[in-house]
């Protein structure tokens, strides 16, 4: 058991060490000192109180996004609509949270997570859907998907749930009220523990239940799930909309209990990260959490190091394009780690575009 | 194969082009500077989207999925703009463009080919790699600090209406691309090297049996194929936009291989679909500019995305077009 857990986590575990080292190598480029920079990373991701939450706050759109690439995975779907999800999510959870007020918190903040959850789920299932009754592959939905949530949100912040307060001429929402706001306890952001129960959610859900059984058939082998008479179309469809709803959780967690409000432009890039969690934790729920936490303190502290060590804070994406490159190839540390070759370790995705 | 077209679906394609040509020449008469300014901006979109689409349609015709098409034009075109400032040099510049997008098919290659990584997963790769690079070695003071590429009129040629504007008073590298749509054509349908490339697409079993070295040649074919995108990074950079802007291939790595699918993966069929999706962004920026319809622009910016989709679940339902059959397989010597 030890032995078989230590095997799963020595590939991640190497790739974040070979990430970093290549990522002292560009600091030292950029002629600053890497133990400088790599301290004020440390330092600004868990030194005290205040980083510690923003860490977590970090991590907290960083798991569902993980969730949502790693429970499409599941399926054998590759989910590269996490953005677009998580953007759909976030603004009409913002919505809801400011459109009503007069609400007691307990119904009006439940209310507007769950506004975002069925919006992207929506948003996640129209891409399985597609998938099922079409065989439209779900990486070039999923990414068109994206760009259409992107100007969907856009005009929505700036037109009929724009913030018209004052002279605002930005193209976000008004304040959401405080009925909707998500509270922190201490130095833990409630949104972070849901994150942490959805990921539990997840796994059982996958381990433990018939549903989750026939998520993972389908995975396997579509044809096998198929002639033992599970209907693939549907396990598709709902496994993308999970995957959707995953995703615009991040987003509703972010404009709720972090931005207080939907603003275009600032989640950008957020959903697409979860892509790297999702592979590092090699698509285990619960594997999503410290991956999302690891990647999240390095967010909390990279403008310390900025200010520190005068290191770009983009290092970052470099560091975590490095991690995904030798957790996709594992190969490579396999043969550092003379470690035998396990097949159940690679992931598999890929298939023409048309066509289940 | 697809690329062979049914007597139908032939006849609908001149009914179709007819239809076009009549509109154009319609709305020609009634406003013709504006015309020409949407079909201008037509042959402008159209040609990064081209460049991808041959990229794609050589690595899938390999049996090869490439969806790293957008980081290959983002970090191509980040070569191409910061060698062309630092040597003052537009034809440097392109010549490094090419040079990143033959590194980043390489990279490519030994990922998905010789460290048989999953396809796909390691075309995300490219894309995060690309994106992260460029961030951090962005530098906002830099400027290309010569013209981007100018028009070069063909002629008398460039002389004829409309038509003249159009197509043969363009910058350099569009006419190189017009040019590669022809080469790429041939070399693929009418050439040894494009016979073996589309056999091990389609049975790599078979082609290994015959002699053919399948995964060498899939090696070189996505590393060749990468040149073509960093050619559309350099466009991208020094012909199109004149500078470096962080994440500036803005999707059109994705769009081209949904132009590639349209396009039944020939560079004809793929050029009337960029043709076709150009018309598109060429239209939206028209409607910007002169507010004609009251459409938000973020309606019209969905329009592209919104055909890709309808398109790829088109593409699906008609059956004739068809992928290589072992597309996105890695092939294990048996």
């Amino acid at each position: 058991m030890s032995r078989s857990i230590l095997r799963t986590v020595a590939i991640p575990l190497v790739a974040v060490v070979l990430g970093l080292l290549i990522g002292a190598v560009l600091i030292l480029s950029q002629n600053a000192s890497p133990s400088t920079a790599y301290t004020a990373l440390l330092v600004g991701g868990l030194g005290d109180a205040d980083a510690v939450l923003r860490t977590l706050q970090k991590a907290t759109p960083l798991i569902f996004g993980g969730l949502a690439v790693a429970f499409a995975f599941k399926a054998g779907m590759f989910n590269i609509g996490g953005q677009g999800q998580l953007l759909i999510g976030a603004v009409f959870a913002a919505g809801v949270g400011f459109g009503i007020d007069g609400l007691p918190m307990v119904i009006h903040l439940p209310l507007a997570l769950l506004a975002g959850a069925i919006a992207g789920a929506i948003w996640g299932g129209l891409a399985g859907t597609l998938k099922a009754t079409t065989g439209a592959h779900e990486v070039i939905v999923t990414i068109m998907l994206n760009f259409v949530a992107g100007n969907l949100t856009d005009w929505l912040s700036a037109n009929p749930w724009k913030d018209n307060s004052g002279n605002n001429i930005v193209a976000r929402t008004p304040l959401v009220e405080d009925s909707a706001t998500i509270p922190t306890l201490g130095a833990v952001p409630v949104g972070f523990l849901l994150a942490v129960a959805a990921a539990a959610t997840c796994w059982l859900v996958l381990e433990r239940t018939t549903y989750g059984f026939e998520v993972r058939s389908v995975g396997h082998n579509r044809n096998a799930a198929r002639y033992s008479g599970i209907k693939v179309g549907w396990i598709m469809g709902s496994t993308m909309a999970v995957a959707g709803m995953l995703a615009a959780l991040g987003g509703a967690v972010e404009s709720l209990g972090v931005d207080g409000r939907f603003e275009a432009g600032v989640n950008v890039g957020l959903g697409f990260e979860g892509i790297t969690i999702a592979l590092l934790a090699r698509a285990n729920p619960l594997g999503v959490i410290p991956a999302a936490l690891l990647v999240g303190l390095m967010e909390a502290g990279a403008s310390r190091m900025q200010f520190k060590a005068g290191v770009a804070p983009e290092l970052i994406d470099v560091i975590q394009a490095l991690i995904l490159f030798f957790v996709a190839a594992p190969i490579i540390i396999r043969w550092l780690l003379r470690m035998r070759q396990d097949t159940s370790e690679q992931l598999q995705l890929g298939a023409g575009w048309g066509k289940s | 194969m697809g690329e062979v077209m049914k007597p139908q679906q032939r006849q609908l394609l001149y009914a179709g082009l007819t239809v076009m040509l009549v509109i154009i020449w319609i709305f020609y008469s009634a406003n013709g500077p504006q015309t020409t300014a949407v079909l201008a901006g037509t042959v402008r979109a159209a040609t990064l989207l081209a460049l991808g689409a041959m990229c794609g349609m050589i690595g899938e015709r390999s049996g090869v999925v490439n969806i790293g098409i957008e980081g290959q034009f983002l970090l191509s075109a980040f070569a191409a703009f910061t060698i062309a400032s630092m040597t003052g040099s537009l034809f440097m510049g392109t010549v490094a463009g090419i040079g990143m997008g033959l590194m980043m098919g390489w990279l490519l290659a030994a990922m998905a080919v010789g460290l048989k990584v999953d396809q796909i997963i390691a075309g995300t790769v490219l894309n995060i790699a690309a994106l992260g690079l460029t961030s951090f070695f962005y530098d906002r003071s830099r400027s290309l600090g010569i013209g981007k590429y100018t028009n070069i009129d063909l002629g008398p040629l460039a002389d004829i209406p409309l038509v003249g504007t159009v197509f043969f008073s363009r910058p350099p590298l569009t006419y190189l691309t017009m040019a590669l749509l022809v080469v790429v054509h041939i070399a693929l349908f009418r050439s040894v090297w494009g016979m073996r490339t589309r056999a091990i697409g389609e049975h790599p079993g078979a082609a290994d049996t015959v002699g053919i070295d399948v995964l060498r040649l899939r090696y070189l074919n996505v590393t060749l194929a990468g040149g073509l995108a960093g050619l559309g990074g350099a466009y991208l950079a020094l012909e199109a936009v004149g500078t470096f802007s962080r994440a500036m291939s803005g999707g059109r790595g994705f769009l081209a291989l949904a132009v590639m699918i349209f396009g039944r993966r020939t560079p004809f069929g793929a050029y009337a679909a960029a043709l076709f999706f150009g018309f598109t962004t060429a239209l939206q920026n028209q409607f910007q500019l002169n507010n004609t319809f009251d459409i938000p622009p973020q309606f019209v910016g969905m329009l592209p995305f919104v055909v890709t989709i309808v398109v790829v679940a088109l593409s699906g339902l008609v059956g004739s077009m068809r992928d290589p059959a072992a597309l996105g397989q890695n092939y294990e010597k048996g």
